[in-house]
């Protein structure tokens, strides 16, 4: 279930956050949370509504400023790093709600997703090997964006994503919105893309498959986090279990 | 009206709509990528006119050095028109922006007042363009068919870009949301910039079209071409490119059959343009080419 540890980089930990304070109009929807996520592995950070995961990943690619706390990527101070440099140092996100180019076609989409790249021979290569883990757009590439099915839009926003080439790769409920059959593909996909030696920072509603996959989890709850473990852990926590498994696990 | 003299006004309604469009495209653009109306747009046409007409008068280089040098010197004005009055405002409420147009729509106005004087400049015309030609019975300025070839060529190469070049595909992102556009990696600042050069090169290339074909400059001059195309944008439907050369071509043809078939409206020409904006906007607000665009720049 483990992902196998690729300690290319040199750092245990690849991504720390520390103390991170984030305020909307003087509400703040993080209190000082603390998350790291080590290079080659599956993080899940799960929480009702409103808990604070969205804010979470867009202060990491510097959506919205913190007021205070502090993230490092790599040993680098990520809170001086443009949103438009994130790309080029191996974070990329897919937003919540896909956020893919509806006036593009799918073919596009994806090029930009690699906008940052010059390597036309390997851009080939990930298009293909994007294509290859989800077929569908390969036979919907000149179809515009905006056109696709939810499902379908979802896979090309995680496509989309793949084209930079992530180190790490964070993602804000694939899942949403999904078929119960669509989901289960997006999970074993997240997983292929995984064991190419991507790490993954992962939010999902589906608290129970995202821990299953996990190799460690973070429980957050208005703007703190209230548990974190393993992903085996969490799952068999009572805790957790009432509040995101519901009573029938 | 014979054919032939429908003909020559037809041909001279292309041409005028061609200006028309050249210049409508820099407000569509902008629109597309900031959801603004640049109303210094019109001064920056006016602008470049006066670059061209002193390329030639003071410093009589010959002329496609000096058209070169006036669309590029516009282009820089473009980009600075941005960097000074629209982007230290990027956060700040729609209304702010707007007033900050029309800010810099009156200070380009009257700096050209100060340096180039109010009175009426004779533009300097070239020969090879101004000649006479007959085609049958038809007599035209060699100029009234260069227009439309150079917008068609102009239009091919803004088409090339935006559709086929990795800035324009930059430009077609960020018109559609700058967050996600940046998490791509786009620049989007600087795609805002190339968005203006390119709007304010198209006015400028219409600019110099125009002042050979009207040779005469006035600072105030850029107000009602402006205000034309502006609304040959919104009859287009405003962030589509297709749209304001629509927009564009509809006004010039329209303008010019209503001095054709009815000469005793010719006073009201420029309240065409006014009177197919409220139509418009009362039959399809989101003008003709809007809503569903796949090119919304
Ligand atoms: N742009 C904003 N302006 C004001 N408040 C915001 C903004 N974005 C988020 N919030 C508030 O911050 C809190 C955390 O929001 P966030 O989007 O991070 O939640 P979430 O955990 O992702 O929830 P969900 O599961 O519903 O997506 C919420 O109370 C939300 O209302
Ligand atoms: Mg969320």
């Amino acid at each position: 279930m483990n992902g196998s540890y690729r300690p290319t980089w040199g750092w245990t930990k690849m991504l720390e956050i520390n103390n991170l304070v984030v305020a909307y109009g003087g509400i703040q929807a993080l209190k000082g949370i603390n998350l790291t996520v080590e290079p080659g592995k599956i993080v899940a950070l799960i929480g009702a509504n409103g808990a604070g995961k969205s804010t979470t990943l867009k202060s990491i690619v510097g959506l919205v400023k913190p007021v205070s706390g502090s993230i490092s990527y790599e040993g680098k101070d990520l809170l001086k790093v443009p949103t438009k440099d994130m790309v080029r140092t191996g974070i990329t996100l897919v937003p919540e709600g896909r956020k893919i180019f509806p006036d593009l076609t799918v073919l596009e989409n994806l090029k930009i997703g690699a906008y940052c790249r010059n390597d036309t021979k390997e851009i080939e290569k990930d298009r293909d090997w994007v294509y290859e883990l989800f077929p569908i757009l390969k036979e919907r590439n000149w179809q515009l964006a905006g056109t696709l099915s939810g499902g379908e839009q979802q896979m090309l926003a995680v496509g989309r994503s793949l084209m930079s080439r992530p180190k790490l790769l964070m993602m804000d409920e694939p899942s949403l919105g999904l078929a119960p059959l669509i989901v289960k593909n997006i999970f074993s996909i997240i997983k292929e893309i995984h064991s190419q030696g991507v790490t993954i920072l992962l939010i999902e509603q589906n608290a129970n498959v995202s821990l299953k996959i996990a190799d460690k989890g973070y429980v957050i709850e208005t703007g703190m986090i209230k548990l974190e473990g393993s992903g085996q852990e969490l799952l068999v926590n009572e805790e957790v279990k009432k509040a995101y498994l519901g009573e029938a696990h | 009206m014979s054919f032939d003299l429908f003909m020559q006004y037809l041909t001279n309604g292309i041409s005028l709509g061609s200006l028309y469009a050249l210049i409508a495209i820099g407000y569509t653009m902008v629109y597309g990528i900031l959801r603004l109306i640049n109303f210094a747009h019109g001064e920056i046409f006016m602008m470049s006119l006066y670059f061209a007409f002193y390329g030639i008068a003071i410093f009589s280089l010959p002329w496609y050095m000096t058209f070169l040098v006036a669309v590029l010197v516009t282009a820089a004005l473009g980009m600075l028109v941005e960097r000074a009055a629209y982007k230290p405002l990027r956060h700040s409420p729609r209304i702010t922006i707007m007033v900050s147009a029309i800010g810099a729509s009156f200070f380009l106005q009257n700096l050209a007042v100060v340096i180039f004087g109010g009175r009426p400049k004779a533009f300097p015309t070239v020969p090879m363009f101004t000649k006479v030609i007959r085609i049958g019975n038809i007599s035209l300025q060699a100029l009234t068919l260069y227009i439309p070839v150079a917008t068609i060529i102009l239009l091919i190469g803004l088409h090339f870009l935006i559709q086929k070049t990795k800035t324009g595909l930059g430009m077609r992102a960020v018109s559609k949301d700058h967050d996600t556009a940046r998490l791509m990696g786009v620049n989007v600042n600087k795609t805002i910039t190339v968005t203006f050069a390119i709007g304010s090169i198209l006015a400028a290339f219409g600019g110099i079209m125009w002042g050979m074909k009207f040779p005469q400059i006035v600072p105030t001059m850029g107000l009602i071409p402006g205000l034309k195309c502006f609304i040959a944008a919104v009859v287009g439907g405003i962030g589509n490119i297709s749209g304001a050369v629509l927009g564009g071509f509809i006004l010039g043809v329209g303008e010019i059959m209503l001095i054709a078939f009815l000469p005793g409206l010719t006073g009201y020409r420029d309240a065409f343009a006014f009177v197919l904006l409220i139509v418009i906007l009362l039959v399809k607000p989101t003008g003709l080419l809007g809503e569903k665009t796949a090119e919304k720049v």
